[in-house]
């Protein structure tokens, strides 16, 4: 038993004397039709127990039926997490009284899950955190249970049952404790938010339960002076109820100060007191202690006679890994190397979901010049798209047409100068790029015109061809600014040029 | 002359070439029920007005010339655990008293689409839980041949109203011997088919892994009739076995020359009745009159059977039973006010806070003394710690029995022996002593505990007036063997046309 430290806290903002050790359980509800066990409806916002049958309500008699979609899907995000998927898998029942789960045992996977043993890369250009592989323990299917509503009725202390989301298909995915500060955190759940995503595995909102984070956190402190240095662990606290990634990265960064200040009041280490759950209270941002809805730690975990082993050949999991859509790891990787776009602007765009990502493909695809695609996409693009409070599908220049913009610049034919205001025109009044072009009277100037329209000015402008001589370059501008109002498609930068190489030419 | 004194198959032809109407043999089924039925006590709840409907509803289309099902127009009793939306499904038991259930299992929904008549449900131990139907919470049914004895049970119900010819044909469920045993006891026919060959949807668990649906009536060949109607894979229950469904009726007219039969010679020579004993022995001398070959096998790890079955069969119904807690349908325990609560419980209620007295409060009360038991047990071998002392090790010696049929199934066709080792005996006489009420289970729990096949068919009556059971098993989807055989003796012997005297 180590005696309370006596030293006082570290001001703030001073080097944290210890490391925090965090890791996530993820319920992901899988993008199904019906249920895991039934043929009833998922869909959120239905009237309270209209989608339920006698399977989901447990009813005496009624057994389950594996939904093979849901396996499926599960199977999908497990070989994108680099999990082993075993060959034989099987159902347990977790035993556990409570009015929302009407079996009195939820339908889990206990010690065969359908995959173990992967990993999630984070690799953060946008430098909020360092590279990490973050490794995942297991990842298994189970159904979801009920929803108690308590108290909904004023005046009355009762509390009301609502069966539509038992037996929804959950994909419980578990980390390491690998993850090393509420940031780590935030960017595990991004970048696996993102990973469903891409899979069409889950549409992963938060709001409707979709998707629910439950983090294990405690501390490891260094005390002494010995070497190795001896470590000292704080108890493990469960943290529940957090319904945003925001909500996860403050109730971890509140709990590790309680935990830090709880130790050292108390010196209580690991094993020295029950595991405990705190809910997190997002209103006064704090985590209380909560009475965990599982009364007894002992689910007495059995196989669930009702169902039969799923069992997956290796030729079953190949043909599974050969449809799987490109990741966002990957994808990120090709726009750096084939596209040429640099890795902060690959993640802001693989970030930004498929949708997008597809649309810059296209936009560089049509120019050929993935830079370039890139600038517009990352800036006019997403700016545009903040402003007018526009997804990327509801974006009204499609993907070619942004192609063509870029592709009439580079051929000279668009002067850059009047591209963003074409660009404008094309958003606010959703034209085609040929319509905007011929509305804004904007036509390529052929160069003989320019050099024919540069020896009429230097001609009638001798002060300016020997102030040049001189040196005062800048004296060309007033010259640029004469040709632009003579053709509004002369592009200065252009003319410019081609000015001053007919007064070189004319002094040579 | 009673109609009923004919066998299912006669009623059929009966019907068929419109000698007979439905509502005639409905309406002798009915008052036969309503004359015979209150001493024995076999039904729990007769669909007196419903099975009147379907009869002429049959009637009507056989006589437009309309078609009709297989079993159009026979009367068939249901025990209690099997769902049926327009009777009552209690399970014998204060927990489900006035449940309905708002679905048919699949085998009802199979009897409808075959015009069979559901009668009525019938009487059993508290969610089969039993071998006397003693432990039933609603009613006491006695043993038609003699009535100070049991039916034998779980399916007591279903046995005592063949036995009194009040219908002709009956669902059982056997989980450790439920529908063998009481058929045993009550001199008829009774069929366990393999595991999965008939589906569980609708059947009310009690053990998961063991539950089976069965045909339970006067003869082989009307068990024949009965499975063919009911068996076949079911989308619904993920354990029943996409298995074709042969054809019953023709298989049992087959000779049984050749057969080999295996007598289960230790279970013979143990602590078995003589008079039942010399019963099974005379059975054995019929059928190899008949041209099977009958050799003595061992199925040398049966003798932990009983022990593996009262290990994992809990362990499920402990599970299976816990949705019963008062929360969404059957029974609830009505909150006591302060006053009505004794000095421990208002301590308890302390602690335990409103939500979970309710569950023990209805709990405690819903269910009866051999349930609790059980799923104590069941309780107690799943908890962390006794798991793998327990559970584990039960289901590995359950493969050991299964090795032990595979490898007796390679020597012969069909093992015979004893159903029971004693007739039925008195009320009162085991349900004080729970154990000896398991140990009787000894020779059928191993079928359960392997999946496979098993029949009860009778071979004998004691001095006292008690029937004898001959016990047939067989390997995996040998219904068509067991049947054969059975249908055989049955040509050969008169043992199943005895009927129990009448008081
Ligand atoms: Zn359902």
């Amino acid at each position: 038993m180590t005696p309370p430290p006596t030293s006082t806290p570290p001001p703030v903002g001073a080097v944290r004397p210890y490391t925090v050790i965090v890791g996530l359980e993820v319920h992901v509800q899988l993008a199904t039709h019906t249920k895991l066990f039934c043929r009833c409806p998922v869909k959120f916002g239905a009237p309270p127990n209209t989608q339920t049958c006698p399977v989901c309500i447990g009813l005496p008699g009624a057994l389950p039926v594996l939904n093979e979609t849901a396996y499926y899907l599960s199977v999908v995000t497990a070989l994108a997490l680099n999990c082993e998927i075993p060959a034989y898998t099987k159902w347990d029942r977790k035993n556990y009284y409570y009015p929302d789960l009407p079996k009195g045992y939820q339908i889990s996977q206990f010690d065969l899950p359908m995959s173990c043993n992967g990993w999630l890369d984070l690799s953060d250009a946008q430098g909020r955190c360092s590279n990490r592989r973050i490794r995942i323990i297991r990842a298994h299917l189970e159904e979801d249970a009920g929803k108690s509503m308590h108290d909904e009725i004023a005046g009355r202390a009762d509390t009301r049952i609502d069966l539509n989301r038992t037996g929804t298909p959950l994909l419980e995915i578990v980390s390491q404790p690998d993850l090393r500060s509420s940031a780590e955190a935030k960017a595990y759940l991004t970048e696996l938010k993102l990973l469903l995503t891409y899979l069409g595995v889950s549409d992963c909102n938060m709001q409707e339960g979709s998707l629910r984070v439950d983090a294990n956190v405690n501390l490891h402190i260094p005390v002494g002076s010995g070497t190795p240095e001896e470590i000292i662990e704080t108890p493990i606290v469960e943290i529940k109820n957090m319904n945003s990634f925001r909500a996860v990265e403050r109730a971890l960064d509140f709990e590790v100060d309680r935990q830090y200040r709880e130790w050292q009041a108390t010196g209580k280490q690991k094993g020295e007191m029950p595991k405990q759950t705190r809910g997190w209270d997002d209103i006064h941002e704090v985590t209380k202690p909560q009475r965990s809805k599982e009364e007894s730690s002992d689910y007495r975990y059995f196989p669930d006679p009702d169902l039969v082993p799923v069992t997956t050949t290796t030729d079953q999991l190949e043909a599974i890994r050969s449809t799987l859509k490109e990741l966002p790891a990957a994808l990120r990787l090709r726009l750096i190397t084939d596209y040429g776009v640099t890795p902060y602007d690959a993640d802001v765009i693989v970030n930004q979901g498929r949708t997008l990502a597809d649309y810059f493909l296209a936009v560089a695809d049509q120019c050929g010049d993935g830079k370039q695609a890139c600038n517009w996409v990352t800036q006019e693009v997403l700016r545009s798209m903040k402003e007018g409070n526009l997804t990327i599908e509801s974006f009204p220049i499609p993907s070619l047409e942004l192609g063509r913009l870029i592709q009439s610049v580079q051929a000279g034919k668009l002067p850059r100068s009047r591209a963003k205001e074409v660009f404008g025109v094309m958003l606010e009044q959703i034209l085609d790029l040929d319509t905007t072009l011929s509305r804004l009277g904007i036509q390529a100037v052929d160069s003989g015109a320019l050099t024919d329209l540069g020896r009429e000015l230097l001609a009638a402008n001798p002060k300016v061809v020997a102030d040049v001589q001189a040196g005062k370059e800048q004296a060309i501008g007033a010259l640029v600014g004469q040709a632009k109002k003579s053709n509004p498609n002369v592009d200065p930068g252009v003319m410019r040029q081609i000015l001053l190489d007919l007064i070189r030419q004319s002094a040579g | 002359m009673s109609l009923l004194d004919h066998s299912a198959l006669e009623l059929l032809a009966l019907l068929q070439s419109n000698q007979v109407r439905a509502e005639q043999v409905v309406t002798e089924s009915l008052s036969r029920i309503e004359q015979l039925d209150p001493p024995i006590g076999s039904f729990l709840h007769v669909n007196h007005d419903g099975a009147l409907a379907a009869a002429r509803d049959v009637d009507r289309r056989r006589h437009l010339g309309q078609p009709v099902g297989a079993l159009a127009g026979l009367p068939v009793a249901l025990k209690d655990l099997i769902c049926t939306i327009d009777q009552p499904t209690t399970c014998a038991s204060r927990m489900l008293a006035n449940f309905r259930p708002p679905y048919d299992a699949t085998v009802v929904a199979r009897l409808r689409a075959a015009d069979a008549i559901l009668i009525g449900k019938t009487n059993l131990d508290e969610f089969a839980m039993g071998s006397s139907t003693e432990s039933s919470a609603l009613q006491r049914t006695r043993n038609p041949w003699n009535r100070d004895h049991v039916p034998g049970g779980s399916s007591g119900g279903s046995a005592a109203c063949i036995a009194s010819d009040l219908v002709p044909l009956a669902l059982g469920t056997d989980t450790g011997g439920s529908i063998r045993q009481p058929a045993a006891f009550c001199g008829i026919t009774g069929l366990k088919p393999t595991y999965g060959r008939v589906s569980r949807y609708g059947l009310i668990a009690f053990a998961s892994s063991l539950d089976q649906i069965g045909p339970m009536c006067r003869s082989a060949a009307d068990a024949a009739l009965l499975l063919q109607a009911t068996a076949g894979h079911d989308r619904h229950d993920s354990t029943s076995a996409d298995v074709e469904v042969p054809d019953y009726l023709k298989a049992i007219a087959q000779p049984i020359s050749g057969l080999r039969i295996g007598i289960l010679r230790q279970q013979l020579d143990s602590d078995v009745d003589p008079e039942i004993h010399r019963a099974v022995t005379e059975a054995t001398y019929v059928l190899k009159s008949l041209g099977a070959l009958c050799q003595d096998i061992d199925l040398p790890h049966s003798q932990y059977g009983v022990a593996t079955y009262y290990v994992i069969a809990p362990c499920e119904a402990s599970s299976n039973l816990a949705r019963y807690d008062g929360v969404h349908y059957g029974f609830r325990a009505t909150q006591l006010t302060a006053a009505e609560l004794t000095a421990s419980e208002s301590a308890d209620l302390e602690s335990e806070g409103p939500l979970v007295r309710m569950y023990r409060r209805t709990r405690e009360t819903g269910f009866g003394a051999e349930v609790k038991r059980r799923i104590m047990l069941g309780t107690y071998a799943l908890s962390a710690g006794y798991y793998d002392a327990y559970y584990l090790k039960a289901q590995r010696v359950r493969r050991l029995i299964r090795q032990d049929f595979d490898r007796a199934y390679q020597q012969v066709d069909a093992l015979l022996g004893p159903v029971t080792p004693t007739p039925a005996f008195r009320f009162g006489e085991k349900s004080q002593d729970p154990l000896s009420m398991y140990l009787g289970d000894l020779f059928t729990v191993s079928a359960n505990l392997a999946g496979l096949p098993g029949l009860s068919i009778p071979c004998g009556i004691t001095v006292q007036g008690l029937p004898i059971g001959l016990h047939l098993q067989g390997p995996s989807f040998a219904e068509p063997t067991l049947l054969r055989l059975a249908h055989a003796f049955q040509q050969a012997t008169d043992w199943h046309a005895r009927r129990p005297p009448t008081s």
